[in-house]
């Protein structure tokens, strides 16, 4: 056990390295923060002064292990724009985003699983079908493009809700549901194949012969075994949820992390968006642990065999 | 007669998939196996599930290399799986197995499947393949106007013709069958044994015939071998193997063969578990279950030795004299 | 009248008829064995009867227990059938338990639900049956997973789980199909041992007709979704009177003869789809005329006992040819 949570961790560890070493030599590599930040007209003595600043003028590997030092020291750099911490404008950025993905994810359980589940089990049916046409209009139309509409109709054309911007709980509510709208899709759809699956299975067969009611065959029997799957698909949407906010906060003007990351890349503030991705890709690799360990829960076959 | 296949020391082991939890097991599916096939023979291998039979057979036919042990074939080593010459090889020697529907290409027509030796094998081409194909088909009983057919429109025993059919197409010397009828039903089941029985006479195939249906092994089979876990425990005619078996593995095996129009009386119920090979017992490996066991066969490992024109590994057998197998 | 009697007994798949009226009966605590290939019918006839099969399956006839009709009754009513009255054992029994519950706990759910047995009460009781069953060390492997256990001791699981709800018939799916020889042998001894324990009646669905005899008193073949002989097991094996039943012990080796060629049915079962106008066996028989090929059979009671559904029937002098040829 304490192998298994070991090797997990190096992992994850490994994981982490590998995204910020990716991320530092990509940024490297894809233009001059220097021109970005002074402009195209900037004398060359200004440039030069902020090179020789930031410590761009080094060889590449020198600055990636100064870099690598100062993140170990948890110094996660300063921003390149107005010299604040970069962890701390990541920091103020989280709770907005969290607003918002927070909230679309647990609409996308509590109405994909619940609609998927349903459908499954009422087959052929009016609801199966309209489960199966939601979630492929859920899942087909890009959440840009989605988003869009949702601004044009309920913004532009009804004005029943704010297009833009953070200053009530009205604000919030398109941008969730051009989050979660996918989602719901895919977890419908995904979540009524694995209970069918799974009634096809012949457990349940087994559980009906002996004279379980159906509602309990369903509960004890069909649930758990469903879930293993669905959790696995959690997982990849638990990763997605940042893609996602980029997005959606940069079409509602919405200021969490995903917007920063689109302004900090098109200023090249490295610091910041170095420090964005390995607050992001911990958060990954966090929700990836959770999903695995959640597996050995819910299904003992992929627990330790106990020596007998 | 000499030996087609000489086999000595053969030994395989795996690894465990290891668990997300805990440490990789190693099992030893086949743990020691000397055996000797002479051309024109059909050796039965019987055994339960994990006795190691079908990794036995495997290695016989050089698709798995042994991790112990060498296969002899005409005198030669195998060669290496995947080697030129191993490739030159597969032309003499098949396989068929216990499910034709798996072994099957389900977007390939029939003659398409039984003419992919040939080309594969560059045996024959154009009208001599379609000639070729056609006399296979008509060889395994299946007719003319079925060969533009797919396998799903087949019946479980036409399948199992074809694959015997395309298994014969490189005129095989060899042949290692795998549960070839464990999925057919009775009244098919037989069809396929005289089937695989006709052409073994006619061609005079060595076969090496693996089940655990003992009755179709002893119709069907000149020798056979009881396995249990790895190891051959007992090994004779089939005629001797069946009417007086010696190995109380082999006994309890043959008596627990329900016979129709009979009831349970005067069976050997053996106690326990089927053998896992992933926590072999010391000794004996058949001794927890064995109602003759003593202390001496949880300490001492059984060599094959002669009883009565049979080789058997078993302590309790009275003091016969070891011979090399 | 007899415990359960089932009548006329049709079952459709999508319009597809796969059992054409199957009668039936069984007494209290009669061991009957239904033999057959398969798709045939003979699990059909079991899982129509206790409401099992999915919803596009029609059903129609009659199966009565004890009186009460249960085809098109309601679903309530089945559910107090199924396991209290009627157990269920199938073909694959580690995939026949729930991979993700505890054995224990999946035996207890019929002492819940048919005897009202909670907590500490029932799981002493979970403990018997395991014990009555034969799992060894049952105190320490009650909590344990389905995978943590063999073929064989899955199936002891799923018999003691089916005597959990004390039921009056135990239908047995291919028991021992999917199971080692010698394990076979174990489970056959089993179910043989608690019927005469607790009086159970049975029913043995194989196509081993050696594991029939060895637990029936009597069997009942099927082909193409009709049975075409039924008879106490010693007849049945002595006098086989359907062609059918005839080649068919006939195609099996025998352990005990030398190596004579075996003697096969020719041809293949029918396609439901296509089945033949007369009698479904009439394209693979020696014997049949060309009324068989027009009418169908009914199964009739024969003088001499058991009944046969054949207009030219396996004559026991013809039968007795049939067996001095085998050696031969």
């Amino acid at each position: 056990m304490i192998r298994f949570i070991l090797a997990k961790l190096a992992r994850a560890f490994l994981t982490i390295l590998l995204v910020v070493t990716f991320a530092f030599v990509v940024l490297r590599l894809s233009g001059d923060p220097a021109q970005v930040l002074l402009g195209p007209d900037a004398p060359q003595d200004a440039v030069d002064a902020f090179r020789a600043r930031w410590g761009l003028d080094d060889p590449l590997w020198q600055q990636y292990l100064a870099y690598l030092r100062q993140i170990l020291s948890f110094d996660f750099g300063v921003s390149m724009r107005d010299q604040s911490p970069a962890i701390d404008l990541v920091l103020q950025r989280i709770p907005a985003t969290l607003a918002l993905t927070v909230p679309a994810l647990i609409l996308k359980l509590a109405i994909g699983i619940p609609a998927g589940v349903y459908a499954a089990l009422h087959r052929q049916s009016v609801a199966d079908r309209g489960v199966i046409m939601m979630s492929i209009f859920g899942f087909t139309i890009p959440s840009f493009v989605l988003g869009l509409v949702l601004v044009l109709v309920f913004a532009v054309r009804l004005d029943w809700l704010p297009s833009g911007g953070q200053s009530s709980w009205r604000h919030a509510i398109l941008p969730i549901a051009t989050l979660s709208i996918g989602g719901i899709g895919i977890l419908a759809r995904f979540s009524r194949s694995a209970m069918i699956e799974v009634l096809g299975q012949p457990y349940i067969r087994t559980a009906m012969a002996k004279g379980l009611p159906w509602r309990e065959v369903v509960w004890r029997h069909a649930l758990p075994n469903a879930a293993v799957p669905i959790v696995t698909l959690i997982g990849f949407m638990l990763g997605a949820l940042i893609a996602g906010a980029v997005v959606v906060e940069s079409i509602f003007s919405w200021p969490g992390i995903g917007r920063l990351i689109v302004v900090s890349v098109a200023n090249r503030d490295l610091a910041v968006v170095q420090c964005l991705l390995l607050v992001i890709a911990a958060s990954m690799v966090v929700a990836n642990l959770l999903v695995d360990f959640s597996y050995g829960l819910l299904d003992p076959r992929l627990r330790a065999k106990p020596a007998h | 007669m000499s030996p087609l296949l000489d086999v000595r020391g053969l030994v395989q082991r795996y690894a465990t998939a290891k668990p997300l939890f805990g440490k990789a097991n190693d099992i030893r599916a086949v743990d020691g196996i000397d055996l000797t096939l002479h051309e024109g023979e059909i050796l039965g291998i019987v055994g339960e599930s994990g006795s190691g039979k079908s990794t036995l057979g495997r290695m016989l036919l050089g698709l798995e290399r042994p991790w112990q042990g060498e296969v002899r074939y005409r005198g030669q080593p195998m060669p290496a799986p995947g080697s030129a010459d191993w490739r030159k090889l597969r032309a003499d020697m098949q396989l068929v197995y216990q499910d034709p529907l798996a072994a099957l290409d389900r977007r390939m027509t029939i003659s398409r499947q039984i003419s992919e030796p040939l080309e594969i094998h560059g045996l024959a081409k154009g009208e001599d393949a379609r000639d070729r194909v056609a006399a296979l088909m008509a060889r395994v009983g299946l007719r003319a106007d079925q060969a533009d057919r797919y396998p799903h429109e087949l019946s479980g025993g036409q399948r199992q013709r074809v694959v015997i059919a395309r298994a014969l197409a490189s005129r095989p010397r060899f042949l290692v069958c795998d549960e070839p009828v464990s999925a057919l039903d009775v009244s098919i089941q037989a069809q396929v044994v005289n089937l695989l029985r006709e052409l073994q006479e006619r061609e005079r195939l060595t076969m090496v015939f693996i089940s655990h249906d003992l009755k179709v092994v002893r119709n069907i089979c000149d020798r056979v071998a009881v396995m249990y876990l790895g190891r051959v425990v007992e090994i004779a005619s089939s005629d001797r193997i069946f009417s007086d078996p010696r190995h109380p593995y082999t006994r309890a095996l043959v008596s627990s063969v329900p016979k129709p129009g009979q009831g349970l009386d005067g069976r050997i119920i053996l106690k326990g578990e089927p053998p896992n090979p992933a926590s072999r017992p010391s000794g004996c490996a058949f001794h927890p279950r064995c109602r003759h066991s003593d202390a001496g066969c949880a300490a001492t490992r059984p060599e094959l030795a002669e009883h009565d024109g049979r080789l058997a590994a078993c302590l309790k057998l009275g003091h016969a004299r070891p011979v090399a197998a | 009248m007899s415990f359960v009697s089932i009548r006329d007994l049709t079952v459709a798949f999508d319009g597809v008829p796969v059992l054409h009226g199957i009668d039936l009966d069984i007494d209290r605590g009669e061991a009957i064995g239904l033999v057959g290939e398969s798709g045939c019918g003979k699990s059909v006839t079991w899982l129509a009867a206790l409401g099992l099969l999915p919803g596009k399956a029609r059903v129609q006839g009659s199966v009565r227990l004890d009186g009460q009709e249960l085809i098109g009754a309601p679903r309530t009513t089945l559910e107090g059938v199924r396991g209290a009255r009627i157990a269920m054992i199938f073909q694959d029994p580690s995939s026949s338990l729930n991979p993700v519950q505890r054995v224990g706990r999946q035996i207890g759910e019929g002492l819940r639900l048919h005897r009202g047995l909670r907590g500490a009460q029932a799981r002493t009781e979970v403990l018997r049956l395991m014990d009555m069953v034969g799992i060894p060390d049952a105190k320490r492997r009650i909590d344990l997973y389905p995978h943590e256990f063999s073929g064989g001791q899955c199936q002891r699981i799923m018999i003691a789980m089916a005597l959990a709800g004390q039921p009056d018939l135990l239908i047995a799916d291919e028991p021992t199909t999917a199971l080692d020889a010698t394990i076979q042998a174990q489970i056959l001894d089993l179910l043989a041992g608690l019927r005469r324990q607790t009086g159970m009646a049975m029913v043995f669905i194989s196509h081993d007709l050696g594991a029939v005899s060895a637990v029936c008193d009597r069997a009942a073949v099927m082909y193409a979704g009709r049975i075409v002989e039924a008879n106490d097991i010693d007849s049945l094996f002595a006098a086989p009177a359907h062609p059918y039943t005839h080649g068919l012990f006939r195609a099996i080796p025998d352990l005990e003869a030398g190596r004579a060629r075996l003697r096969p049915i020719e041809g293949t079962v029918p396609d439901p789809r296509a089945l033949p106008a007369g009698c479904a066996f009439a394209p693979r028989c020696d014997a049949a005329s060309s009324l068989c090929n027009s009418y169908a059979p009914d199964l009739k009671d024969q003088r001499s006992g058991g009944a046969v559904a054949c207009f030219h029937p396996v004559q026991s002098s013809l039968r007795h040819m049939t067996q001095q040829e085998v050696p031969a």
